[in-house]
């Protein structure tokens, strides 16, 4: 770990500012995932600034009928909270099916959305890896992967995004609202808000340099049978192989967003229509560019499957 | 005391204390969090400075150059040893790599330097400063592309290779046969503490406070790689927190901390990073297994043999998978063979049960393959092949021998009769289920121990040897057979462990711990006792030691009276005499498992377990059960999840941390039961007790697989078992 300089902020605006004083900054929440990368010198700030003082720990109902999180409500309060766990089922069960009991007390929305890639060779700083060095190379590709991305990678990059909230999150069609260093609000769909790893693997986000989050807004309920499956090797505290998330209607339709294949949570609106024609049908359409290694090619017949009991268990 | 006839009645077989389920008596530290741990023992020596190990980036080649310019430089630092300024370090005899490597590097994170600072952040802010220049050399990292280059190997305790009748022509002449291959990988004892060393110099003596399984070993190991005298050494280790073999011979963390104490004069604390350990210690090197069993239709093996390929550094081991086949099941032409190529990765070594852990993972599922080919069920056709005698030698009996009971119990008290032997044909919800069983095979082995006891005026005894608690429970046991030979209520022992400075003891590991070092203090005990008895003016062969005092006849004094001067104290060491040649020591079991296997996901998910176990006296209940289900839990890793990925252009263990090493939660070990059938074994020691701790593990991967078999109706030969191994073939979802 490098040594580095902290502060706390006291208003969102704040941090804001303070991130703008100091080019080399990180937003610390938690600190459950950037603590780690720090101790291994995979993340290298030279500034933090301390956001857990930010009283942004309420959820809120928005006057559009729908709830705005704040962005430090633990993921452990975010799942129990009575409101999401009736009308956004499958963001309560995707954060129940991530990480540990200790883990979740600690998490944070905010930081949940930004966790880096679990990708080994990221962790071994001895291996070359485009997202933690630009232009050093991915060890992945040719190598052990076979956790990493079927759709949506590069030549650069293969991981995958790891978080199983973000994935329920996609299905919800949330926002994350944020504040810049300027001071300047605005509102990302979380369509938006990744990006896939093309040639800038290191840049996972559209945020901006310094730029806050404040909170998530999800719409008004959708309603539907909403179904969170993650699939491991081990039953708990793992991360997926695959993960589907799903909102199904009683006629049939619905929504699906899929975890542990892509840099992002990866939906395909289009293939939704499909829904009513069964899981082969909607897995033909998000699947179609998938290009898997040797070592994760499974990942695409287990997605297909996954979605086929998910969808069975949603009628049923 | 000699041991070499078989035991008679003596004082253990009282059980009064011994055979008793007692709850561990170091439990309450442990508990309340003040067991001193080696990285935690801040009180043993003052003004301790931290280490921080780098380790290789490289697999193989050298070091062309090191700049420590800038770690030097940094806040706090100390001192920084590398092989260029450590001196002359010899290598030791118990371990094949250096463990501080430079400049040749013989495997990835192989230790190049330490960094010693006033803490540990500066350390390894420091250590992370060095910049390493390499060069790198071509390795060999792919097991299964060098089979043919292997080269014959002897394995521990025995030749690799044996021979007994024409097995080509039997097995060539058998009308069903099987010929399979089979494979497991790399696996890590991934133990919750890490190697962890305090260590501090006094002139030209060096104490390590360190976590170490064999303390003479490592005294004398430690001795030799730094070139000072043994006695100049001294090692404590009361409190380990897990070995599992990764911790019989000393580590990079006991090596850096004396020469960074030495370097930085001061005491310093080194705990190998977690990261480091899969890589820079020992691991259970991968097999691959041939297996061929020829059988007469009526279901008699007429031909077995097993054929294992490992790999290591150049000077390694063989692993030892064939060890049990020259046991198991009866059959007159048999062979074993052992290969070993030579691998760059980490060194190879024992990991619990070594040998036969992998050798049963294979040939557990082979018995059930070949039980399926003659449509025999699996317990029969085991049943019908066992042997009372060495089937490579006959005229070498068995010892005890309980296969047959444990599977017949095992059967029953699991519902063995309501599996479908047709696979796949099993559906509870959502999964597919089935029952998988396997026997359960470890050698028993003996080995000298020795120990002190005294009793002081107060009345009570205290038990010192340098016998370790890994977390087995040697100082219950210890703890347990003191009073029971004494005559003394549990609470009155004290038992101390682990220090180099007490009497050499047979260390913990092979499952050896728990018999031999209880039988070291049985001996002492009865010097003890003949002492107190002429002390007190008794006849030592009549005299009883019950409830605190010494009796016969009619007479009876109080215990303590023969300490009434000061204390008194007894030394003695329990040696074996060719016993073990004669009669042949094994522990035996069978382990049942049902799982669910996901119909859609094809995820495996253990429903419940069951193990019986007969392996000698059990000396605690509680602690044994304890050993057999904590070897259950580690035997369904080994089937579903561990697995050390080998990157095979750089040449490492690529999952190195806990993330990416997944061993057994909570969540995947839902039910488990153990039971031990009634046995005592008067050729084993005094005690009559064997061990248990391997034994649980033996086995228990095979009936996983076996299971899983049962369930889906795909047999899996490549550990572990996970869901993309079975995908393909499971049946179609909606
Ligand atoms: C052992 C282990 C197992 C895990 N298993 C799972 C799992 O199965 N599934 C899963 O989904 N997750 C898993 N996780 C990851 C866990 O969910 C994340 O570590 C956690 O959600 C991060 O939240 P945090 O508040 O601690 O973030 P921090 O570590 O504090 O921060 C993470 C990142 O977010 C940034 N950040 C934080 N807050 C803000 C903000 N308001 N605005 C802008 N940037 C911000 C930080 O700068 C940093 O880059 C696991 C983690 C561990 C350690
Ligand atoms: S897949 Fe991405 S994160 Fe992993 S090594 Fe390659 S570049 Fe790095």
């Amino acid at each position: 770990m490098r040594s580095f300089t902290y502060e706390r902020a006291r208003t969102p605006a704040d941090a804001a500012a303070a991130a703008l004083r100091n080019p080399d900054t990180k937003f610390i929440a938690g600190g459950t995932n950037l603590l780690d990368l720090m101790k291994l010198e995979i993340e290298t700030p030279a500034h933090l600034i301390d956001v857990n003082g930010l009283a942004l720990d309420k959820i809120e109902p928005t006057s559009e009928g729908g709830l705005r999180i704040g962005a430090l409500v633990r993921n452990t309060d975010l799942a129990a909270d009575s409101r999401v766990r009736r009308d956004y089922g499958v963001l309560s069960r995707a954060l129940l099916a991530g990480a540990s009991g200790q883990l979740r007390n600690k998490a944070t929305t905010a930081g949940n959305l930004l966790q880096r890639t679990r990708c080994p060779y990221f962790y071994d700083t001895n291996q070359p890896c485009n997202k933690r060095r630009p232009g050093s190379g991915c060890a992945a590709i040719g190598g052990f992967s076979r956790q990493h991305a079927v759709l949506g990678a590069s030549e650069a990059c293969i991981a995958t995004h790891p978080s199983d909230m973000a994935v329920g999150m996609r299905a919800l069609d949330a926002t994350v609202e944020t504040v810049r260093p300027d001071g300047a609000t605005r509102t990302i769909p979380i369509a938006e808000f990744y990006r896939l790893p093309g040639d800038t693997p290191h840049i996972e986000t559209t945020l901006q340099p310094g730029e806050l989050i404040t909170a998530v807004t999800l719409p008004k309920p959708v309603g539907g049978r909403q179904v969170y499956r993650k699939v491991r090797d081990r039953a708990s505290y793992a991360f997926a192989l695959v993960s589907v998330a799903a909102i199904v209607q009683r006629d049939g339709t619905g929504r699906v967003a899929l975890g542990g294949v892509a840099h992002k949570p990866w939906r395909v609106e289009a293939a939704e229509a499909a829904m009513p024609r069964g899981a082969k049908a909607v897995a033909a359409q998000l699947l179609a560019d998938a290009k898997p290694t040797r070592e994760n090619t499974f990942k695409l017949s287990l997605a297909e499957r996954t979605l086929g009991a998910v969808l069975t268990e949603a009628k049923g | 005391m000699k041991f070499e006839s078989p035991a008679t009645t003596n004082p253990i077989d009282q059980l009064r204390i011994v055979g008793k389920p007692v709850s561990r008596i170091d439990g309450p530290l442990k508990a309340t969090g003040t067991a001193p741990y080696a990285y935690e023992r801040h009180d043993v020596v003052a003004n301790q400075a931290y280490g921080y190990v780098v380790g290789s980036a490289i697999a193989k080649g050298r070091i062309a150059g090191m700049d420590l310019s800038h770690a030097k430089a940094a806040p706090g630092v100390l001192a920084i040893v590398t092989a260029d300024n450590a001196g002359k370090l010899d290598k030791g005899r118990l371990n094949t790599a250096k463990l501080l490597g430079g400049p040749e590097i013989q495997h990835y994170h192989q230790a190049i330097a330490v960094v010693v600072a006033e803490t540990f952040e500066q350390a390894r802010a420091a250590a992370q400063l060095i910049r390493v220049d390499y060069v790198r050399e071509q390795g060999a990292f792919d097991l299964a592309s060098l089979l043919d280059k292997a080269k014959p190997n002897p394995i521990t305790g025995g030749p690799g290779d044996t021979a007994v009748g024409d097995f080509a022509a039997a097995f060539a002449a058998a009308p069903v046969r099987l010929d399979a291959r089979y494979s497991t990988p790399d696996e890590a004892h991934a133990m919750m503490e890490p190697h962890a060393t305090i260590a501090a110099w006094e002139g030209d003596k060096l104490t390590l406070w360190t976590s170490n399984q064999m303390i003479a070993w490592n005294k004398a190991e430690m001795a030799t790689t730094l070139g000072i005298p043994k006695e100049n050494v001294r090692l404590d280790s009361p409190f380990i927190g897990g070995g599992f073999g990764g911790k019989l011979f000393p580590r990079a963390d006991a090596l850096l901390a004396a020469l960074g104490a030495r370097a930085a004069k001061r005491p310093v604390k080194v705990a190998l990073q977690r990261p480091l350990m899969f890589n820079n210690t020992t691991h259970r090197p991968a097999t691959i297994q041939r297996i061929r069993i020829g059988a007469t239709r009526d279901g008699k093996i007429t031909a077995i043999g097993h054929e294992s390929w490992s790999g290591d550094l150049p000077g390694g081991k063989a692993d030892g998978a064939v060890s049990q086949t020259r046991l198991l099941y009866a059959g007159t032409h048999r062979m074993t063979a052992t290969r070993l190529a030579t691998l760059d990765l980490a060194e190879g070594n024992a990991m619990r049960a070594p040998g036969e852990a992998t050798g049963m993972m294979a040939l557990e599922i082979a018995v059930d393959e070949m039980a399926e080919k003659l449509g025999i069920d699996p317990i029969e056709f085991r049943i019908l092949n066992d042997t009372q005698v060495d089937p490579e030698k006959p005229e070498r009996p068995f010892s005890q021998r309980q296969l047959v009971e444990c599977l017949r119990t095992g059967a029953e008290r699991f519902g063995w009769n309501k599996r479908n032997p047709q696979p796949g044909r099993v559906r509870d919800g959502r999964w597919l289920v089935g029952i998988g069983a396997a026997a359960a095979f470890r050698n028993n082995l003996l080995t000298k121990s020795a120990a002190r006891v005294r009793l002081d005026k107060s009345g009570v005894v205290t038990v010192e040897t340098d016998m370790t608690d890994i977390g087995t429970g040697s100082y219950t046991i210890i703890a347990q057979t003191a009073a029971e030979m004494m005559g003394v209520p549990l609470e009155n022992v004290k038992v101390r462990l682990g220090d180099s400075a007490f009497p050499v003891s047979a260390g913990s590991g092979g499952q050896w711990g728990g018999n031999n070092s209880t039988a070291g203090v049985y001996a002492a005990c009865v010097k003890l006792r003949e002492m107190i008895a002429q002390k007190l003016g008794f006849n030592s062969a009549e005299a009883e030691f019950v409830d605190g005092a010494v009796r016969a006849g009619n007479r009876s004094v109080p215990l303590m009276q023969a300490a009434a001067d000061g204390g008194i104290s007894a030394e003695d060491e329990i040696e074996y005499g060719d016993i073990a040649k004669k009669y042949q020591q094994s522990t035996f079991g069978a382990h049942f498992v049902e799982v669910g296997v996901d119909a859609a996901t094809a995820e495996i998910r253990v429903r419940r377990m069951l193990a019986v176990c007969a392996a000698g006296r059990i000396l605690n209940p509680k602690t044994a059960r304890s050993q057999v289900i904590g070897a259950m839990t580690m035997g369904v890793g080994a089937a579903l999840m561990e697995e050390l990925v080998v990157d095979k252009r750089a040449g490492f263990f690529v999952n190195h941390d806990l993330a990416g090493y997944e061993v057994p939660v909570h969540a995947d070990i839902p039910h488990q039961e153990m039971f031990f059938l009634d046995e005592t074994d008067p050729m084993s020691s005094p005690m009559k007790a064997k061990g248990v701790a391997e034994l649980g593990i033996c086995g228990v991967a095979a009936a996983v697989a076996n299971a899983v078999y049962n369930a889906t109706g795909v047999r899996v030969r490549d550990y572990p078992i996970t869901l993309d191994k079975l995908l393909e073939q499971m049946p179609d979802v909606g």
